[in-house]
């Protein structure tokens, strides 16, 4: 048996979350006694796909037409589902991205498996009953689920699982096979995507802000403190609903959650809503003017201070640990 | 044009978690409910979508009947009628398939649901419903556009959006930016009462999965204040201490 990995693509190069699913599967596999079977779908040229050799994959599958150039969430599960079947995988794993939301419940129910949504833990497995940790509540709490079909697909949530080499040698095989009509009966018409800026579900370092700023045209500062830590930007929900910033930056219960190793919280007081979004991040940061803000409660390190002079400050001073 | 929305009745926002003392089940005690948020914002888009006598819009949730003030709420703000399925919700699968019976004969052109739940979070039910029922589904978007029988749907992607075009019938996720919710005024509220509610019995569905336990966070340890003025400090802690950068 072998488990079946679906690794995410952009533009022919594998995501970080592609690196961190084939990880986690050979984490399992080394559990089971299974071996990795990777699954790419759009064009990924040879010497990318090779790649997922080192993090543990010994089958590379490739399915790659023009059809496929696009992401199809229908037409993608197809697919997935398809090569299960060929290969006897027992355990489907995929990212729980934007994509993998699309995905992940269309698998199970072709397979009739249970499915672990947002997992942020390996399995306990205890013959055919897989235990797994997923956030609940918006990661106010966190939720043991039970897993008791023979058949699994786990979704495993960004940042969850740290990348691990394990270099195996892989075959490369190639998919080919029609994919229905029905499948394939959404059009993109247009991808917009900022090649610039770091994707904020995967984000290692995130810096954030809130209404503190006082207005969008105070957020210059917040994009240099960004560039210089390589982070992604982040935005309370007042900001998000007051246009200050798009909603794709809002964090939080009814936004993104994000797990970042640093999130950098400025000039936000901490509701209870926002909390939930970043509860789970390894080391939080609090730039607040208010002492008595609730953020400081749940922050490993705080500055009590006014924004405007706090932040360019520590841009010197991280931009003079860099250069060292 | 007949538009579908499927709601959940969820704890308020800023609600405190708590779990039972053997940890097996969430803690209710004073605890107000609401239509999940992004559900709030399906409905809102579906409301405009049909406004004009251009279609009608029916809520439908799962539930027992202590969840008929929430789907009330809905009719108040603007739905023609609702579908309460009798049973407790097991989990997104049990939820998604029951609609899914339900809604399989009612030619609806349009289902939007929330993008997800904000207590389990599964982001499941529009993709489960795309499935078992053999239309296409997007399960994050954030605009929706209709324009005849053709919908032009942005979905959020890591770092940017997709537009996509997309035949009627299909399912749809909705977060936000799609719509801003609806807050009824007294006429909806007064007329909800006496929009039909329909209750339809649930069908027996096993289950593949189940929550055993619930964990809250491990509280952090105290904050480490850096002085405001010597703000470099800051840059050594999270090399040294915290190795994060």
């Amino acid at each position: 048996m072998s488990l079946l990995v679906y690794v995410e693509n952009t533009d022919g190069k594998f995501k970080k979350s592609a690196f961190e699913v084939v990880s986690y599967a050979k984490a399992i596999a080394a559990l089971t006694n299974n071996t990795v079977t990777a699954l790419s779908i759009g064009h990924v040229a040879a010497e990318e796909l090779t790649k997922l050799q080192k993090y543990g994959a010994e089958k590379i599958i490739s399915a790659d037409s023009n059809q496929l150039s696009n992401f199809i969430n229908r037409a993608y599960a197809h697919i997935i589902a398809d090569v299960a079947k060929q290969q006897g995988a027992q355990v489907i794993i995929l990212s729980n991205s934007f994509s993998g939301k699309g995905l992940a419940p269309r698998v199970a129910t072709k397979l009739d498996a249970a499915l672990a949504d947002g997992a942020i833990s390996l399995p306990e497995i205890q013959g055919d009953n897989w235990t797994l940790t997923k956030s609940a509540f918006s990661a106010k709490a966190f939720a043991k689920l039970s897993l008791q079909a023979p058949i699994k697909v786990i979704s495993l949530n960004p940042n969850a699982f740290e990348v691990q080499e394990n270099e195996v040698s892989a075959q490369l095989e190639t998919y080919e096979s029609q994919i229905p009509a029905a499948d394939l009966g959404v059009l993109i018409k247009e991808v917009v995507r900022a090649t610039d800026k770091v994707s904020l579900p995967e984000a290692e370092i995130v810096v954030s802000a809130g209404r503190g700023l006082k207005g969008p045209e105070n957020w210059g500062m917040i994009e240099e403190l960004a560039d210089v830590l390589g982070a992604a930007t982040a935005c309370s929900k007042p900001v998000s609903d007051a246009d200050w910033r798009p909603h794709s930056e809002h964090v939080g219960q009814t936004g993104i959650v994000v797990s970042p190793n640093l999130y950098i919280a400025i000039g936000i007081s901490g509701a209870i809503q926002h909390l939930a979004g970043v509860s789970s991040s390894k080391t939080i940061v609090v730039i607040n003017k208010d002492p008595e803000a609730p953020f400081f409660k749940v922050a490993d390190y705080g500055i009590v201070g006014d924004a405007f002079e706090i932040v360019p400050q520590l841009i010197t001073a991280l931009k003079a640990y860099k250069g060292q | 044009m007949k538009i579908l929305v499927c709601i959940s009745n969820v704890p308020d926002t800023t609600s405190k978690i708590t779990f039972s003392a053997d940890n097996r089940s969430f803690n209710q005690t004073g605890i107000q409910y609401i239509i999940n948020p992004y559900d709030e914002i399906a409905l809102a888009r579906a409301l405009d979508l049909a406004e004009g006598g251009k279609g009608t819009v029916t809520v439908i949730s799962v539930g027992e009947a202590s969840i008929d003030p929430t789907i009330r709420k809905a009719l108040a703000a603007g739905a023609d009628d609702a579908v309460r399925i009798d049973a407790a919700p097991k989990d997104a699968r049990f939820v998604a398939k029951q609609i899914a019976h339900y809604a399989k004969d009612q030619g609806y052109d349009l289902i939007l649901t929330g993008r997800e739940s904000i207590d389990y979070n599964g982001a499941q039910v529009a993709a489960i419903l795309g499935e078992l029922l053999a239309l296409p589904s997007i399960s994050i978007a954030k605009k929706i556009d209709l324009t005849d029988n053709t919908l032009t749907v942005e979905r959020e992607i890591e770092g940017g959006k997709e537009v996509l075009s997309l035949p009627t019938p299909a399912v749809i996720g909705t977060a936000e930016g799609v719509a801003i919710a609806k807050i009824p005024n007294m006429r909806g509220i007064m007329s909800a009462r006496t929009k039909p509610l329909t209750v339809l019995a649930a069908e027996e569905i096993s289950s593949l999965s189940e929550i055993i336990a619930y964990e809250t966070p491990a509280p952090r340890g105290k904050v480490t204040l850096v002085d405001p003025g010597n703000v470099s400090q800051l840059v050594d802690l999270l090399h040294t201490q915290a190795k994060v950068i």
